[in-house]
This record gives C-alpha cells, sequence and structure tokens, in this order.
C-alpha cells in the first residue's frame, strides 16, 4: 500500500505540472486532431471508403500522439535534475516506473477522450460503443507499459526523442494490429464474442510487458 | 586451448554435416509433387528461420545474466549471437521471398511468418540500435539487453497477432499433412547442419570480442604507462 502512495505522488506530481502548464495535453491534443485532418484528405472523404479506414486512421494517430506525450514522459525531467532528485528519494525505482506509468496513462487517456468524440463527429461514425472503450484502454495500458520503459532509456541516449519510435514501434506491433482488428469488428458492430481473441491478446501482453518492464526498469535509469 | 579444440571439432562436424545436407537437398530428396523444384528452398529456409528463433533466444538468457550479474561476457555472449542471429534472419528474409515469388507469384506478402519474421528483424535492429546510442559502454550494453529481454517475450505475441490477423497459411500444411521420410531426414540433417554452424560461429565471435577486450585493456595499460612515464 505505501508502495503505490509513493507511486501516485509521483503521478500527481506530473498532473500537477501539467494542469499549470498545460504544455503536453494542448500540444497533444491539437497533434491527434491535426493526423485525423491530414488522413481524411489523404484518402478522400467518402462515407463507404472512411469505414473501411477509420480504424487505421484512429490507432494511427492515437500510436502517434502517445508516442509524443510518451517522448516528453522523462525529457523535462532530465533537463531540470528532476531525475537525479527522483533517485536519491527514498522510493524503490520500482515505483518511480509506477508513477510515471500511470501519469502517461492519464494523459494519453484523455487525450483519447478528447479525440474520439470529434473522430466520430467528423466521420459519422458510431465510435462511441463500450466495446470501442474497452478496446482503447487495454492498448492505451500497453502502449505506456512499454513507452514509459523505453522513455526512460532513450532520455540517456545521445539522440534521445529520435530512439523511441524506432525501439517502441516493433515491439507494439502485436498491440496494434489487435487494436486496429478489434475497432473493425466494434465499428461493424459485432458481438463481444467475436473481438474475444483480440481482447485475449492484448490483456496478455499489458499484464506481460507491466510486469517485465517493471522488473527491468531499474535497470534502465541506473546511473 | 580447450576451446579451439572444441572449435577444431565443431568446424569438422559442421562442415561433414552441411556436405552432407547439400547431397540430400540435391540429390537425395525427391522433388516435391505440387510446388516443384523451389520446395528445395524449404531444407534452407527451416534452418535459418530456427537459427535467427535460437540466436534470439542465447540473447535474451545472456541478457538476463548480465543485468543480474553485470559481468562483461554475458553481454558479448547476447551481443555475438544477436549478430549472428541478425544475418540469419535477413537470409529467413530473403529465402521466404524466394519462395514466395513462385508459389504465390509475389515477391512479398504478408503471410503471418514472413511478416512476424520482419518484426523481429525490427527488433533486433532496435537491439544494436540501442547499444550504439548510449553515451557509455557499459549502458550500452545495459540498454541492449533490454532491448534484448523486451523483444524475446514479445516473440510469441508477435506470432499470435499476426497469424490471427492472416488466418493459417498454406505452408502450414507441410507439417500438418507429414513429411515424406526421406524429406523429413533432409530436414533434419540440414537443421543439425545449420545448428552446428551457428555453435560454431558462436564460439568464434565470442573469442574475437574477448581478444578485442584483450587488446583494449593493454591499450589503454600501455597509454597510462606512457603518460606516467613522461611526466
Amino acid at each position: 500500500m505505501r508502495f503505490l502512495s509513493k507511486a501516485l505522488v509521483i503521478t500527481w506530481k506530473d498532473a500537477l505540472s501539467e494542469m499549470r502548464t498545460k504544455e503536453v495535453l494542448s500540444s497533444v491534443v491539437v497533434f491527434a486532431l491535426l493526423v485525423i485532418v491530414i488522413f481524411n484528405f489523404a484518402f478522400g472523404a467518402s462515407q463507404e471508403k472512411m469505414l473501411l479506414v477509420a480504424p487505421g486512421i484512429l490507432w494511427v494517430t492515437f500510436t502517434f500522439a502517445g508516442m509524443l506525450s510518451i517522448n516528453r514522459a522523462f525529457i523535462p525531467e532530465k533537463e531540470q535534475g528532476c531525475l537525479e532528485g527522483l533517485m536519491v528519494c527514498p522510493i524503490s525505482r520500482e515505483a518511480i516506473y509506477i508513477g510515471k506509468m500511470l501519469g502517461s496513462l492519464l494523459f494519453m487517456l484523455i487525450v483519447e477522450a478528447i479525440a474520439l468524440p470529434i473522430f466520430t463527429f467528423l466521420f459519422n461514425l458510431p465510435v462511441l460503443s463500450l466495446q470501442l472503450v474497452v478496446v482503447t484502454v487495454l492498448a492505451t495500458l500497453g502502449f505506456v507499459a512499454v513507452g514509459t520503459l523505453f522513455s526512460a532509456l532513450a532520455v540517456n541516449t545521445k539522440a534521445r526523442e529520435m530512439v523511441l519510435p524506432i525501439l517502441f514501434l516493433p515491439i507494439v506491433v502485436p498491440l496494434i494490429i489487435s487494436a486496429v482488428k478489434a475497432s473493425e469488428l466494434a465499428l461493424s458492430r459485432e458481438s463481444w464474442a467475436t473481438l474475444a481473441s483480440w481482447l485475449g491478446i492484448m490483456g496478455a501482453f499489458d499484464v506481460i510487458f507491466l510486469v517485465v518492464s517493471f522488473l527491468v526498469f531499474a535497470f534502465v535509469i541506473e546511473e | 586451448m580447450g576451446k579451439s579444440y572444441l572449435r577444431n571439432i565443431l568446424s569438422a562436424v559442421s562442415f561433414l554435416l552441411m556436405a552432407a545436407s547439400l547431397y540430400m537437398v540435391f540429390v537425395y530428396v525427391p522433388t516435391e509433387a505440387t510446388m516443384g523444384i523451389v520446395q528445395r528452398i524449404f531444407y534452407l529456409m527451416v534452418p535459418v528461420a530456427w537459427l535467427s528463433l535460437l540466436s534470439f533466444l542465447i540473447v535474451f538468457i545472456g541478457s538476463i545474466l548480465y543485468l543480474r550479474k553485470k559481468q562483461s561476457r554475458w553481454d558479448v555472449l547476447a551481443r555475438s549471437s544477436a549478430e549472428i542471429g541478425i544475418i540469419f534472419t535477413t537470409l529467413t528474409l530473403i529465402t521466404g521471398s524466394l519462395w514466395a515469388r513462385p508459389v504465390w507469384g509475389v515477391w512479398w506478402t504478408w503471410e503471418p511468418r514472413l511478416t512476424a519474421t520482419l518484426v523481429l528483424w525490427f527488433i533486433y535492429l532496435a537491439y544494436f540500435l540501442a547499444r550504439s546510442l548510449a553515451a557509455e559502454e557499459h549502458r550500452g550494453a545495459t540498454f541492449a539487453a533490454v532491448v534484448g529481454i523486451l523483444g524475446f517475450v514479445d516473440v510469441p505475441i508477435i506470432g499470435l497477432a499476426t497469424t490471427l490477423w492472416r488466418g493459417i497459411h498454406p505452408g502450414a500444411l507441410i507439417f500438418q499433412g507429414g513429411l515424406a521420410p526421406s524429406m523429413l531426414l533432409t530436414l533434419m540433417v540440414s537443421l543439425a547442419a545449420f545448428t552446428a554452424l551457428y555453435s560454431l560461429l558462436l564460439l568464434q565471435r565470442i573469442s574475437m570480442k574477448n581478444d578485442e577486450i584483450e587488446i583494449k585493456r593493454l591499450l589503454g595499460l600501455t597509454a597510462e604507462r606512457h603518460n606516467t612515464g613522461d611526466r
């Protein structure tokens, strides 16, 4: 319990600094909207075509927006020496991981909660269903589980934000495949049973990568 | 000098097995009825695909041991295996394309196993990139180990997702239908030959890496002597 409260303090710190600056959230939301609009130009706006490409657009948007915000998870920490501060705190490295991970999860869910209704509005699609919400939450959890670890790794390299996509994208391929396929099924109003295997893959991915990232995180930020 | 003895034996074994498997692939084994002569690529493709997975298993084990014990020999093991692994993964992609062209009429199809192999190839690249972009050598080794562990854990999930994504592919029938005994024997000899070759390459690469480390150490030592001598 004490572990969780320590982690939540870090999450709260991130939320507070975000509420005061609104740096990441505002730019990521605008970025997500821009990507949606640009895809609209790329594919043409006919309704039948949209139903085909919508799941792809949705997940490319969320993947890029997620990468943008996850990249920011550790860069300010590093730039302003906050990471050193966190590391001399009497908290375990694992608590730092959970705290940062929950922070990124919160940001991404907020971005998605804003982007999804707009997506529905712009493309006239039945996006707001319970199925799609479950798919989004499961996929986002896996994203931030891996993303937080690689963000901490990338910030300690020479190329910084350039590194994250190259490390992150191959690992989350199964998540993207499952999210796109499950969203496709959800958009054509299939039953939960047809989605089950995709939800299963995402659930397994989330659990496995939360545990593995939790275990190796300490090695990544060690000086 | 026990190690070079072992390497000599392995060289001889892999040479003999390789010669035997070449004979079997081109002379002994009958041509497959439906796919024709191109099916012989199979005896090359399966062993190189197997090695790309085996190499990653060794990378995984080496990475875990390195993170636990922080001894550079485990990093040398993981890194050497990754270097061999990316070559065999590339070969898997090439032989896969050569197979796909006559059988399906295209160089590349998003067939589940080919897709999974491509993702594996990208993870190998990420492994080397994580190492090369770190400022210090030991950090690079740690970063690479982290990618090695996450990447290997990901392999079964990638396999599952790509299979579900595209459905079962015709190649799977080869295993379900059962191979003719002569084909199975040829495949087994090829697998043994390539596994022996892998072990040989791995030992060779590790001893090269160790020599490099030793030379670096000695150079550092002489530079130090030189500096103190000047003063």
